[in-house]
């Protein structure tokens, strides 16, 4: 069977390829770093697994600031023999400074907007 | 068939009449015991309802808790000490970075300094002692014992805590100012700006630019209010304002519902007033006039 407007159909077909394709080429060209969230150098521990940490620190949060603000439970929490408070302002940012690279780094990766500082100061805003 | 005229509606008379009359008639016989027993449980619905009210949560006389913090003012010992007042203000609005805009439209009140006159609208203000609407009268958050602002929030970001404490939780207020409707005392305070705002220096407008990197800010949109510094009480220390009163027993601080305490012996032995007692909110804050 003949085609019709062999070279305009082919063409035209390459161009759609070409766009449809395009999210996927240019991230290859472009693409963005892995985040390496920067981790405290002389600390080796934290509150939990790195695994857990990772994955579920939203929740660890949330169940701090529950327990702290509506059940009055600001028992301290033990783990490795070193005490830690259950404060994201006063505990978390004692070992981990800098939120720029310890929170931003993945958050803006993953494009998920931290409300935290908001309210919350953040070590380096003094003034 | 041919159906006269007259037969025709001799049928449909009867016909009607036997429609409407014999359901009637059914319910009449087997209805009465169904009915009976509908409006039984009824009642026995209604009255259980009635004792979960009474002793649930959201009645209007919540139960009172085992443990209540409560603070007394005395305003004699204000009277004595020039300044005093001031000083707790602002010790406790330094310690919550409590924004300070120059504007009493935007202004942000934790505790506040006003008069016997204005504090105490409900005594009689007839020929009341010379001198009295001079003396600066300490106003804060009274942590009622059935506080109206718990029972307004939509979101119980306002609750009684088990201390006795009326707390704000910052992270949950949706802003509708229920609460602030809802408070017969005038002690929650809204953010229409945001309290982070700053000079062109880069400084906060925090009350006399003092900044506590320790506690955390408000955001706008949201209710404050004093909360009888639960972060201080965790750590053994007394309320920034009690602390700041020191040796002068000014403000005493304490389980009111535990005679022991200090606070009980000075509520025994001190004759004392509660702001607007008539709203039946039973306020926690008592005054030594």
């Amino acid at each position: 069977m003949p085609m019709y407007d062999r070279g305009k159909v082919l063409t035209g077909l390459a161009i759609f390829v070409v766009v449809v394709t395009f999210p996927i080429w240019y991230n290859l060209v472009h693409a963005q770093h892995v985040p390496v969230p920067l981790l405290p150098k002389d600390v080796k521990q934290c509150v939990g697994k790195v695994d857990y940490m990772r994955t579920s620190h939203m929740e660890l949060l949330n169940t701090w600031r529950d327990e702290v603000v509506r059940s009055e439970n600001r028992k301290v929490i033990e783990v490795g023999g070193k005490q830690y408070v259950k404060s994201l302002q006063l505990g978390c940012m004692t070992c981990h400074p800098d939120r720029q690279k310890f929170c931003d780094e993945c958050h803006t990766y993953a494009a998920v907007n931290l409300f935290c500082w908001d309210c919350h100061f953040q070590p380096k805003e003094k003034k | 068939m041919d159906v006269k005229r007259r037969n025709f509606l001799k049928i449909a008379g009867l016909s009607a009449v036997a429609g409407l009359g014999v359901p009637s008639a059914f319910h009449h016989l087997f209805d009465d015991a169904a009915l009976a027993a509908t409006h039984g449980e009824e009642h026995g619905a209604g009255a259980a309802e009635g004792k979960k009210e009474a002793g649930g949560h959201g009645g209007h006389n919540a139960e009172s808790t085992l443990f209540q913090y409560g603070m007394v003012i005395d305003i004699k010992k204000f009277a004595e000490h020039k300044g005093l007042a001031e000083k707790c203000v602002s010790a406790c609005h330094s310690e919550h970075n409590v924004p300070d805009f120059g504007n009493p439209k935007d202004e942000i009140k934790w505790i506040w300094v006003d008069d016997y006159e204005h504090g105490f609208t409900g005594y009689s203000q007839n020929k009341t002692k010379v001198g009295l609407n001079d003396l600066p009268v300490l106003l804060t958050c009274n942590h009622c014992a059935n506080p109206p602002c718990v029972r307004a929030c939509p979101t119980k970001a306002t609750f009684k805590n088990e201390v006795g404490v009326v707390v704000m939780d910052f992270h949950r207020c949706i802003g509708c100012r229920f609460c602030m409707a809802a408070c017969p005392y005038g002690a929650r305070s809204f953010n229409w700006r945001n309290p982070r705002e700053q000079y062109a220096n880069g400084n906060y407008k925090f009350y006399k630019n003092g900044i506590n990197p320790n506690y955390p800010t408000r955001m706008r949109g949201v209710v404050e209010k004093c909360n009888f510094c639960p972060e201080r009480l965790a750590v053994g220390k007394l309320p920034a304002c009690v602390e700041a009163t020191g040796n002068t027993k000014a403000m005493v601080f304490g389980n009111i519902n535990d005679p022991k305490s200090e606070i009980a012996q000075v509520l025994n032995s001190n004759f004392t007033i509660q702001r607007n007692p008539a709203a039946g909110t039973k306020p926690s804050v008592f005054y030594i006039i």
